[in-house]
């Protein structure tokens, strides 16, 4: 059923093993350095680094294949439309213009707006080991725990743990109704009219959401029947302590941020500029 | 801040795991990668009936999470607007009085007039201007790319949004389900 989706596999390697909050902390350090630098040497350096991960992580490309692909061609188009928008934004950047091919009009192929897209795509694959590295070796009850542990209120850890187990629940219903109403004869694809279309996406998702929030109304009835919320604290059965690990990983994520905006911001700008 | 009720809690849970299941779904347009969002109306209901911390809380997680299992990646410039539109919308929740079945025409009026400014200052303010500060992509590239989700989410959010809140009102609120006999 959901074979494209990106789901927690298990598996025993250290980064496994870490807990689900070093593993936050590390992916938020990373998309914090992706998001504020533009430098390319700290984005390669990012971009084989990810590398790294991965095969210390023994993600498998069955695991990632579809999403990469999906990406990718995400990224081509995103490249094609910045240059089709706007084809001197890198000059605009890097204050020179070097002409390789005049193509036609104001549109011509310089170095620097190659320099710029490049820049553009590593920058949105930096990000995409982290992502799949994080979903893939975090376990949600664990994530859930481990976040209490640190100080964040339970209620935040339960609601997240809410969503992720609810995830596969509320996939299986979706594809219940979906198929039903298939079975009695919507149409979802391009033959139907865009009016029948919004209707017909209509028919699977009010009966979705309206079980949904059936649901809401049960879980919540049976969590207030139980107590929840009721003490200051409470006792997790997956949680973990944090480990030398997990402190090693903290500590190099920070370090690795405050290292990697040092260098893009040494200069006074987040570029790193070849040309001049 | 205030404290989160069970409810809340719960809510914001399953309501995220319902965004992020309807990221699958979408309805095409006709232009290419452009594609009407039904989840976007789901986010506005929910924040319409929950109100803006769940809301708000479902647009980030739910976005980011989803955005992470069906791409592989997080565009955080994306991201955040979405949890704004949730508080815009979600402000006004007690007006709305979806679940106490109160939801009439007025204010379904008001519901829409809400979605289409948080909409706008979502996507024609918020994911543009962080698109330039952080990818420095062009202005004008991400400024039509914002009208059109713009676009895209006050048309699916006027039809459907508003459909589920009528729906909701009249069945989901018991309490008032019982009509006064004449």
């Amino acid at each position: 059923m959901n074979g494209r989706i990106l789901t927690y596999e298990e598996k025993d390697t250290w980064i496994h093993r870490l807990s689900g909050v070093s593993k936050l902390i590390f992916f938020m350090a990373w998309s914090i350095t992706s998001m504020m630098t533009y430098d390319t040497r700290v984005l390669v350096v990012m971009l084989i680094l990810s590398l790294v991960i991965f095969k210390v992580s023994r993600t498998e490309w069955r695991q990632i294949s579809a999403v990469f692909k999906l990406i990718t061609v995400f990224m081509l188009i995103n490249l094609i439309a910045i240059f089709l928008f706007s084809p001197n934004q890198g000059t605009k950047i890097y204050g020179t213009e070097t002409v390789l091919y005049h193509l036609f009009g104001n549109y011509a192929i310089t170095t620097e707006q190659l320099f710029y897209e490049f820049n553009i795509m590593i920058k949105y694959f930096t990000i995409v080991p982290a992502v799949l590295m994080f979903l893939a070796t975090t376990n949600p009850s664990e994530f859930a725990a481990s976040l209490n542990r640190v100080g964040v209120s339970y209620n935040v850890g339960y609601a997240l743990a809410i969503a992720l187990r609810y995830v596969p629940d509320v996939q299986d219903d979706f594809h219940q109704i979906k198929n039903a109403q298939e079975a009695r004869g919507i149409e979802m694809s391009r033959k139907a009219s865009l009016m029948d279309r919004i209707k017909n996406v209509a028919a699977i998702i009010f009966p979705l959401i309206f079980s949904s929030m059936e649901r809401i109304d049960v879980v919540s009835s049976a969590m207030e029947l139980r107590g929840f919320g009721k003490n200051k604290k409470r006792t997790w059965y997956s949680g973990k302590a944090l480990q030398r690990n997990d402190y090693l990983v903290i500590i190099g994520a920070t370090v690795f941020m405050i290292v990697g905006l040092v260098i893009t911001y040494y200069d006074g700008n987040r570029f790193y500029n070849p040309f001049l | 801040m205030k404290k989160l009720g069970i409810k809340e809690v719960v809510a914001i849970g399953i309501g995220t795991a319902l965004f992020i299941v309807l990221t699958e779904v979408q309805v095409p347009i006709g232009i290419p990668n452009t594609a009407l969002q039904p989840r976007a109306a789901l986010l506005a209901f929910m924040a319409a009936v929950f109100g803006p911390i769940v809301g708000g809380a479902i647009g980030l997680i739910g976005h980011a999470l989803g955005d992470a299992v069906f791409y592989g990646s997080v565009w955080w410039s994306w991201v955040f607007p979405e949890a704004v539109l949730g508080i815009i919308v979600g402000v006004f929740a007690k007006k709305y009085a979806i679940k106490e079945g109160g939801f009439d025409k007025k204010a379904a009026v008001l519901f829409n007039v809400v979605q289409v400014i948080g909409n706008a200052v979502a996507w024609i303010l918020v994911a543009p201007v962080l698109d330039i500060l952080v990818y420095a992509e062009p202005a004008n590239k991400v400024f039509i790319q914002g009208f059109f989700a713009f676009l895209g989410n006050i048309i699916i959010t006027a039809i459907l949004g508003t459909l589920i809140a009528f729906g909701y009102t009249k069945i989901g609120a018991k309490s008032s389900s019982l009509k006064k006999e004449d």
